[in-house]
């Protein structure tokens, strides 16, 4: 293993923000990155990726790294917004993630960008630990988008029992993932559970989940299950539930469960009287892939996203 | 007349309301919208909202036509001098369109957007960020820039900036009542968190120019207005900061720089030193000047327009 600083930051009053990056295997090929948290709040995101390098390591030393095959994990790119508990550039509020391909002469999070692209650019595949805007909890799943450079043939091989399939927006073509795939990587998001919250078990599913594509793409020898037959879903054919009204949202049943229509998924409850305002339904039967996971809800808040039954 | 343009019920005892005051006056269709109070942290909409309005109040017998004022279309930011939507640390300039059925932010987004749609002009004020200052300007990309450019000059900024289009544009307002058919002006002026009277009037007597233009003021004399200075981006010099620090300024804001002059310091406060000196990459005007003193190795400290008048 060789621990490398992509990318240096100076600031006036803290010590500099240097991007570290892990590399195993070739260190002259770029087969695979794994890039962890890009905002403060992915601890998740940065603990798989620190889990990942800990496997990594031992894989390595055992020889189970294939030859010609260059693996480069990046845990955290933004750990000053981390220390103060921050989502995104403790200054500006900039989103690194919207500043992709970077530029070098450009504003602090734009060199940050360039910086981390300029070393990232070129892998043959690529593995964004990604997070929801929202606070919520998703059934573990690999995502990529739809544009004229996705390799879709990939999604199955993480052995997830999800793959989600979106059409990117205009918002979404300075991020690393859409950037990646511009410019010749087969990139993919996972998404864990959580995202402030260390949750092990999802975690470790997706540790799995990588090291899965890993194998089946010849890049580490290990045994490893083969995983799940992946249902591939389209996020515009997911059913999003919305709160009728604001208040306290009770939940009432959990992600990965199959609810039947009509049956109550949450109460929305009166802040002042506790009495019920509204019960949220399930539209007809489906697996809950995302719930939120805020009490206070806003009238028109997306709180589930299900899967149709039928589209398994 | 104040209207309910969106209303979203909050957790806790209130709901969140976008509001506008709908001027009308004669029996003229034509339509003007004034929208601003979309970063909750941009203030200089708010003066220019509350001036016309009080204009057209006292005026109503003039006006043939209506004009829609949109004070705060983020209303929870503004409250709570957040840039984004609190709650959802979105920036709603990159929320459009919308949907009908989507998140609060996105929905709040697409019920502006059909409230504005079939209007004849959109004027979308912002007050750049609270790290800039900005002399008032109108940026439009090149794709509409034809459309545009006749409606920019009546509105008495200092220069109008055509820069390229870019992909993630296409999530703003402005584009998306553009290519809506609504002709749209995204005026930048001022500072984040302030309001500056000089520019406020100096916009307020442009809008009442167009509106005397387009014939939906009568029997009133149009403020005489400047001819503004028409650029593309490759007239525009950036000057980045060089080193982490504080940074004072010693060029004057609005004035034209000469190539090498001396724009400021970055100062390091521990060792007592100055960091780094920053200097005019070219001759112009400077435009764009920071603000907010402390710097990163690469923030934005200045923006300089090379060219000169059209």
């Amino acid at each position: 293993m060789e621990e490398k600083i992509l990318f240096s930051l100076q600031s006036v009053y803290r010590e500099p923000l240097n991007v570290r990056a892990f590399c195993f295997g070739d260190l002259n090929e770029k087969t695979i990155c794994i890039m962890g948290a890009l905002r403060g709040n992915e601890v998740q995101q940065m603990y798989v990726c620190a889990n990942l390098v800990k496997v990594l390591k031992r894989l390595e030393e055992k020889g189970a790294i294939q030859k010609g095959k260059g693996i480069m994990v990046i845990p955290c790119a933004n750990y000053y917004s981390m220390n103060i508990n921050k989502r995104f550039w403790p200054m500006d509020n900039s989103d690194i993630n919207r500043m992709f391909p970077g530029y070098n002469l450009g504003e602090t999070t734009q060199r940050i960008a360039e910086g981390i692209f300029s070393s990232v650019q070129g892998f043959e595949y690529a593995v964004q630990l990604a997070s929801f805007y929202q606070a919520g909890r998703f059934l573990t799943h690999v995502k990529h988008m739809v544009t004229p450079f996705t390799d879709s043939d990939g999604l199955s091989d993480f052995g997830l029992p999800y793959a989600v399939e979106r059409e990117p927006r205009p918002y979404d073509t300075t991020t690393l993932n859409y950037n990646w795939q511009l410019w010749d990587t087969k990139a993919y998001s996972l998404f864990t559970q959580s995202t402030e919250e260390l949750g092990d078990k999802a975690a470790f599913q997706a540790i799995e989940a990588i090291l899965r594509f890993m194998k089946k793409r010849g890049i580490i020898s290990y045994p490893i299950h083969p995983g799940h037959i992946t249902t591939l879903v389209k996020e515009s054919e997911m059913i999003q539930v919305h709160c009728p009204c604001g208040g306290l949202c009770r939940i009432k049943t959990d992600i990965g469960n199959v609810v039947y229509k009509g049956q109550v998924m949450a109460e929305i409850l009166d802040p002042f009287t506790c009495e019920i305002l509204a019960e949220v339904k399930a539209p007809e039967e489906a697996v809950v892939f995302f719930e939120i996971s805020t009490p206070l809800i806003v009238e028109g808040t997306v709180i589930f996203k299900l899967i149709k039954n039928s589209t398994h | 007349m104040a209207q309910t343009v969106a209303k979203f019920g909050l957790p806790v005892g209130e709901a969140l309301k976008i509001m506008k005051n709908r001027c009308q006056g004669g029996s003229s269709s034509k339509r003007v919208c004034i929208v601003t109070g979309t970063h909750g942290d941009e203030l200089e909409g708010q003066y220019i909202c509350c001036e016309l309005g009080k204009y057209l109040r006292e005026n109503v017998d003039r006006l043939d036509g209506i004009v829609d004022i949109y004070p705060a279309l983020n209303p929870l930011g503004i409250d709570s001098i957040m840039r984004g939507i609190p709650g959802y640390d979105l920036d709603m300039n990159r929320t459009f369109p919308g949907t009908e059925y989507g998140t609060m932010p996105e929905m709040a987004a697409h019920e502006i957007l059909e409230d504005i749609k079939g209007a004849d002009i959109c004027i979308d004020i912002h007050a750049s960020n609270i790290f800039l200052r900005e002399l008032p300007q109108i940026r439009m990309s090149v794709p509409t820039s034809q459309d545009l450019l006749p409606y920019a000059k009546m509105l008495n900024v200092d220069f109008i900036w055509v820069h390229e289009s870019a992909t993630v544009l296409e999530s703003t307002l402005a584009h998306s009542l553009n290519t809506r058919g609504v002709k749209t002006l995204v005026v930048e002026m001022g500072v984040g968190m302030r309001i500056t009277k000089e520019y406020c009037r100096q916009l307020m007597d442009g809008i009442l120019n167009m509106l005397v233009n387009l014939n939906m003021l009568k029997d009133t004399q149009a403020p005489s207005v400047r001819e503004p200075i028409v650029s593309v981006d490759g007239s525009v010099g950036f000057v980045n900061s060089p080193a982490a620090g504080i940074f004072v300024p010693v060029a004057e804001f609005g004035s034209n720089l000469e190539e090498g002059e001396y724009i400021g310091d970055v100062l390091d406060p521990l060792s007592g030193t100055v960091a780094e000196k920053v200097f005019a990459p070219c001759s112009g005007l400077l435009f764009t000047l920071r603000e907010y003193p402390v710097v990163y190795g690469g923030s934005l400290i200045a923006r300089i327009l090379k060219e000169s008048k059209n």
